[in-house]
């Protein structure tokens, strides 16, 4: 009897436990389903086509911002997404144009491992010249985005029908966008085994205290190297989805480098390093959305949309500064 | 003997590398000296009083702005908000030209207004401790947002840059010595003086060397940073302006491009982005080594794709030459 209590007790502790640990990312939920209930009041036949949309629109800047959150959490920053994501995007939507389904398979492979070597380069740079991670990715933004221009002059190109239609339309039930699936699968992929692994600790270890990672006998400039490189990863997979979504390349980057680093941070990860995941900046980009969402359903001003996204960025981290020293005193 | 002169050598090396280290802006103005020689030695007679003096004027608002990040990079900040603010402050000054106050009310509602922006940054960064990038990038969100709407409600009243503007940013004594000096010199005296002489200068690199240290010897960290935010908000509103009048435009996204190389020409400079190190003197040469650098790749007629390319590449080597000359071994 006491044996059976115990067994069921236990899982209430774990969950407690994860609940203690991920207090922030189950705010962040609390706030997304308060903001889709408000959505449904204001708006009342948003639905299941609502939500099709919001997952293809979250898309590029939810890749965008899982690549931000592994090279935040391993203690650096890369300015250079935005202008990774035009490149690798205009990249794939030049080699995809008048090309058959087998020949654009082959092209997401590459464009992919264009990807890891862009953000190996950057990792390489930072760890190699010791000039601050901010500085190296703010310089290779530049030649990113020179090389996209190099690659194609002005908006166009095509993207193979099958990558198109992977961003849009529901999967099983019309509630489930496809996008949404993609980006789960996608992520779950490569970052659930890689938190797990050696390397991924590695990275929570050097973000936190590159000195005593070192002194524990882990290789800083390796992992830094990775983090970048599967930074990249994840940047080549925002500069496809930017293709899908749109069925072309664009070679100027979007908004997508600083609203990464806003989402990161709204999502929990410090940008000391060290601390946070995925999940909560993957929640934070749909917070995001969906209030963008929300001021055009209110028929406001989408500048106002902009200022609101500012506010909140601010306004929620300042709350979570409260909260914090109320629970240290 | 020869151990006599090699050892001599020896020191002499070491004199120099202490040299360089200590006075980390002679191997600046070499730089500065090459590029000159460079664009000289591609175009051929370009170099000229005149020319000196184009390259100083287009140097000042970016030498202004670099200023705003190396005052707060001193303390381990950063202030991503400058553009914005910059360019609010020149197009709300145009669309006021017809107002009753004129080019004065114009320019007191922006000093005002920069004012506001620099205090809610100080506030956030200092009181509820949040991060610098993340509270000035959620800032300059708020203050793009704001000034569209501006431009929308302003589009009926038409705007003009003040004459006043025009000629204290692009009006010239003899073809030479900018007008704009007239308004750099004095602000660089304060910046220099101030950071050198009086308790507040100490105190900003008190805060960013070691921020324990300073709370602990009793310095009141959030009314110092406060005042600098607010004096960084100001000196974007001032650098804006000048670029309205530089280039007689009135938009709200001017000086948007200036924001990365603000950050890069205080690190070039000299400045670390983690605080405590640093001065205004190296950040100047830093913004006018930018500006002849970005003349030299014009002169060379390349294609903007590839001058994009290799002003990357530039900064990363730079910033990597200078890190190896000035580190301590």
């Amino acid at each position: 009897m006491t044996a059976l209590a115990a067994t069921n007790a236990r899982p209430t502790v774990e969950l407690a436990a994860w609940a203690r640990r991920n207090t922030w990312t189950l705010g962040l939920l609390l706030l997304l389903v308060l903001l889709l209930a408000f959505t449904k009041t204001i708006q009342p036949n948003y639905g299941a086509f609502g939500i099709q949309g919001l997952g293809t629109s979250i898309m590029p800047l939810a890749f965008a911002t899982v690549a931000q959150a592994i090279v935040v959490i391993a203690g650096g920053i890369d300015l250079s997404i935005g202008s990774m994501m035009a490149l690798t995007s205009v990249v794939a939507a030049t080699l995809m144009q008048g090309q058959g389904d087998a020949f654009g398979l082959a092209v997401v492979a590459g464009v992919l491992l264009l990807g890891i070597l862009l953000g190996a380069i950057n990792g390489a740079l930072v760890v190699s010249t010791r000039v601050p991670d901010i500085i190296v990715t703010l310089a290779t933004f530049y030649v990113w985005a020179g090389l996209a221009l190099l690659v194609r002059a002005a908006p166009g190109g095509a993207a193979s029908p099958w990558l198109m239609s992977l961003a849009s339309g529901p999967l099983f039930s019309e509630w489930l966008p496809k996008a949404a699936i993609v980006l789960v699968v996608v992520v779950a992929v490569v970052w659930i085994p890689l938190a797990r692994s050696r390397l991924g600790v590695s990275f929570y270890a050097v973000g936190s205290d590159q000195l005593a990672a070192f002194r524990s006998g882990v290789a800083i400039g390796r992992t830094k190297v990775a983090a970048y490189a599967i930074a990249g990863l994840f940047g080549a997979v925002a500069g496809l989805s930017l293709t899908a979504s749109t069925g072309i390349g664009t070679p100027v980057p979007g908004p997508y480098t600083l609203q990464s680093v806003a989402a990161v941070v709204l999502g929990g990860v410090s940008l000391a390093g060290g601390r946070g995941g995925v999940l909560g900046p993957i929640i934070a980009v749909i917070v995001l959305q969906l209030i963008q969402n929300d001021t055009t359903f209110l028929g406001i001003d989408p500048n106002y949309a902009l200022v609101i996204q500012g506010v909140i960025l601010v306004g929620v981290l300042i709350l979570g500064s409260i909260l914090e020293s109320r629970r240290a005193d | 003997m020869s151990a006599a002169v090699t050892e001599r050598s020896g020191t002499t090396a070491i004199t120099w590398r202490t040299t360089l280290r200590e006075r980390p802006i002679i191997p600046l103005i070499g730089l500065l000296a090459l590029l000159v020689v460079a664009i000289d030695v591609a175009d051929p007679g370009i170099v000229t009083p005149s020319w000196a003096g184009v390259i100083v004027r287009a140097s000042i608002p970016l030498a202004i702005l670099a200023g705003c990040q190396t005052l707060t990079m001193l303390t381990g900040g950063i202030d991503l908000s400058v553009a914005s603010v910059a360019s609010m402050a020149g197009f709300v000054t145009a669309t006021l030209i017809h107002s009753p106050g004129g080019v004065a009310e114009g320019i007191v509602v922006v000093l005002i207004a920069a004012a506001l922006v620099g205090l809610i940054n100080g506030v956030g960064i200092g009181v509820f401790k949040v991060h610098p990038l993340i509270t000035t990038l959620g800032m300059s969100f708020v203050v793009d947002g704001l000034a569209n709407v501006w431009q929308l409600q302003m589009v009926q009243t038409g705007a003009g840059v003040p004459h006043v503007l025009r000629v204290l940013g692009s009006g010239t004594i003899g073809d030479v010595i900018p007008y704009s000096l007239v308004v750099f010199v004095p602000l660089a005296a304060v910046i220099m003086i101030g950071l050198r002489r009086t308790g507040y200068g100490r105190l900003l690199y008190a805060i960013g060397d070691n921020p324990v240290a300073a709370r602990l010897s009793g310095v009141r960290s959030w009314q110092v940073l406060i005042l600098l935010y607010v004096i960084s908000a100001l000196m974007a509103a001032i650098a804006g302006l000048l670029v309205s009048g530089l280039s007689n435009t009135a938009s709200v996204t001017l000086v948007d491009t200036s924001l990365l190389p603000s950050v890069a020409a205080a690190v070039i400079g000299g400045t670390s982005i983690f605080g405590g190190r640093g001065g205004f003197g190296g950040t100047m040469v830093g913004a006018l080594i930018l500006t002849v650098l970005t003349a030299l790749i014009t002169v060379l007629g390349l294609p903007e794709p590839t001058n994009q390319v290799l002003f990357g590449s530039i900064i990363v080597i730079v910033a990597a030459a200078y890190t190896r000359v000035t580190a301590e071994s």
